[in-house]
């Protein structure tokens, strides 16, 4: 097919999970958390983004070195 | 709105991200469509999973976002019926006696396949009303975004009118029906990802499950309904009036459960286009059943936070939803109101690439299965029956523009015209209500002829249009929603909801029965080798696959059905 759909999914989470991770470190302790119930919000489900993220790269590798075999 | 919502720089910059990500897949797919089997249909290439996924997706437009949170506030977990009810069991048939015929046949839509096994007319009817509908469908969808984005964000109506719709269409320009689906995966993780961390933190502000219960007996109590009647969802559905649907258990199950469910998922072509890309018979038929899984566990992402909303409203402490003229609560405010309460910079703006995530979604399934349907069932049937391959595939894309035009044409005339926007809604679903009736006659009963079926298809649409003229829901006005034949209406119904279900059920019961008769007075034209490969008496059973058995369409069919049921007692 030319594109296994894993790879952009994985990035693009990847890339939101490095943004809300980052953003909520930087942001933390701040007021603003109030709003979600005094979870640092960004910085928990950043990390859960990161994983997926990875997790969808880590398939589409697998799939390509599968296919290379 | 005195709550608007104030983005931050993070939140524009995953939403430019998301825009990125989904233009660069158009961009990189741009070379895949070398045919028009490649443009309308990913060439039949599409693994079952990601057809699986995409067949969902292309359903969840920001409508059905918008809409099924509002239902939740409104009618509690009964809304799930729209689910475990008029959905699963619809996605399972389709998925093992369906798509054997739509599959197998090779037919390139849902109108050609009528082609085919009944006639012109019987096609051309059918392709006609379909490609008006998504059209207007989409424009609509489209002036609701932009309206919404207008209020809560104060964004530009034009501005984000015209960006939606040229994202959409430069995708899709590009990479044809791969790139849609392609982008309805992406979508599809988008929106669970995005919401599901609201659904948590509305869960634990309303006190979890229980406190949710608790509020919402309350609810119930204070209008008067049996205090379970937002969160069982079968317990009051005994007579029409113990439940805020106004819906009766019969007119439930026969007229969502089977005649609109059935309609929608086994006729529609905006969902069954993804099951033909399938690359495969097996992952064609394994698509819908895919699909019915998270299909299933939607209502804990999108009905719960609307019964979250309504709880936390009327329990009266920081959250509230806000109020319409009338005085009455802005049910479609759910989503935007609970992104705006619980998330903080930085996840908003996931929660809101969500929603225009679910909102693209839905656009670009209506404007993948127009330029499908326009192409080759309308211009290479009736305009130019010789063109070449190349020529239907330039036509494919000059119709992509022209349907995104189009689309966006609705959107403005929406702004003008709602009224107008309501009545074509209305005229779409008495040509939608029969159509399951055809099908079902055509794919397993030889008999049934193109005169039986064009003129049963017309009955049921005009059965529908009179019964609608006849009745009336309770307290409504005479006019658009109905009563307009006879005064007083000869029946009124305790709610919309109820009028619309029967409605169905007559227009599918006069279509089943004068196809039938018709038929019978006809001469079929087809002979039984016409009709091999479109009617289940003639056609040869696929030969059994060596699969483990819930690898098999019929086991994991059963699986599904059976989770569809425990889902339903344990709600019940």
């Amino acid at each position: 097919m030319g594109l296994d759909i894993r790879t952009p999914i994985g990035l693009m989470f990847g890339i939101f999970g490095v943004l809300l991770t980052g953003y909520g470190l930087a942001t933390n302790g701040s007021d603003v958390y109030q709003r979600s119930l005094g979870h640092n919000v960004n910085l928990e489900w950043g990390a859960v983004l990161l994983v997926f993220g990875g997790v969808m790269l880590w398939l589409a590798r697998r799939a390509r070195s599968g296919g290379a075999r | 709105m005195h709550d608007s919502i104030q983005l931050g720089g993070i939140d524009y910059l995953i939403l430019g991200v998301y825009f990125v990500f989904v233009l660069g897949i158009g961009w990189t797919l741009r070379r895949h469509a070398k045919t028009s089997e490649d443009f309308f249909l990913s060439g039949r290439s599409i693994p079952a999973w990601i057809a699986g996924l995409a067949f969902l997706s292309a359903n969840l437009g920001a409508q059905e976002m918008i809409g099924m949170a509002a239902s939740g506030a409104k009618y509690g977990i009964a809304t799930s019926h729209f689910y475990w009810v008029g959905a699963i069991p619809a996605m399972v048939f389709v998925g093992v006696f369906m798509m054997p015929f739509y599959y197998g046949s090779r037919a390139r839509s849902v109108p050609e396949y009528l082609k085919l096994r009944f006639d012109e007319k019987t096609r051309g009817f059918n392709a006609i009303s379909f490609a008006t509908m998504t059209v207007f469908s989409s424009g609509i969808s489209m002036y609701a975004l932009a309206k919404l984005l207008e209020l809560l964000l104060g964004w530009d109506f034009h501005l984000s009118l015209w960006i939606s719709a040229v994202i959409v269409l430069a995708y899709i320009y590009l990479g044809g029906l791969t790139s849609a689906i392609y982008n309805e995966v992406l979508q599809f993780f988008l929106i669970v990802l995005g919401f599901a961390p609201l659904v948590y933190l509305g869960l634990s502000d309303v006190g979890g499950w229980d406190g949710l219960v608790a509020k919402l007996d309350r609810v119930a109590s204070a209008r008067g309904y049996a205090p379970g009647a937002w969160t069982e969802s079968w317990a009051s559905m005994g007579s029409a009036s113990a439940n805020p649907m106004g819906v009766e258990w019969f007119g439930m199950a026969m007229g969502l459960g089977f005649v609109l469910s059935f309609g929608y998922w086994c006729t529609d072509f905006l969902v069954v286009q993804r099951a033909m890309a399938a690359n495969s018979m097996a992952a064609a038929r394994r698509t819908p059943l895919i699909a019915a899984v998270p299909k299933m566990l939607f209502p804990f992402l999108i009905i719960v936070p609307g019964m979250i909303a309504i709880a936390l409203t009327e329990a009266g402490g920081s959250f509230s939803l806000p109020k319409m003229a009338d005085g009455s609560w802005d049910y479609t405010m759910v989503i935007p109101r609970m992104l705006a309460q619980y998330f903080p910079p930085g996840i908003l703006g996931l929660g809101l690439t969500a929603l225009m995530a679910s909102f693209m979604s839905g656009m670009a399934g209506n404007v993948t299965a127009f330029n499908t349907v326009w192409t080759y069932d309308i211009y290479q049937s009736y305009i130019k029956k010789d063109a070449s391959d190349a020529h239907l595939l330039s036509v494919g894309r000059m119709t992509t523009v022209f349907g995104v035009l189009a689309s966006v044409g609705t959107a403005y005339l929406a702004t003008q015209f709602n009224n107008i926007m309501d009545f074509l809604q209305l005229v779409f679903a008495f040509v939608n209500a029969p159509l399951f009736a055809t099908f079902l006659l055509g794919m397993f009963w030889r008999r049934a002829t193109g005169h039986g079926a064009f003129f049963g298809l017309v009955l049921g649409t005009m059965a529908a249009a009179l019964h609608h003229g006849l009745t009336l829901p309770a307290s409504a006005r005479v006019g658009i929603k109905g009563g307009w034949l006879v005064s007083p209406p000869l029946h009124a119904y305790t709610s919309e909801m109820a009028q619309n279900f029967w409605t169905a059920i007559w227009a599918w019961t006069v279509c089943f029965v004068a196809t039938i008769a018709i038929s019978h007075l006809t001469v079929q034209r087809k002979s039984d080798a016409e009709l091999t490969g479109l009617v289940y008496s003639l056609t040869p059973r696929p030969p059994r696959e060596a699969l483990a058995w819930w690898k098999t369409p019929e086991g994991l069919g059963a699986l599904v059905l059976a989770l569809a049921v425990a889902l339903n007692v344990i709600f019940w």
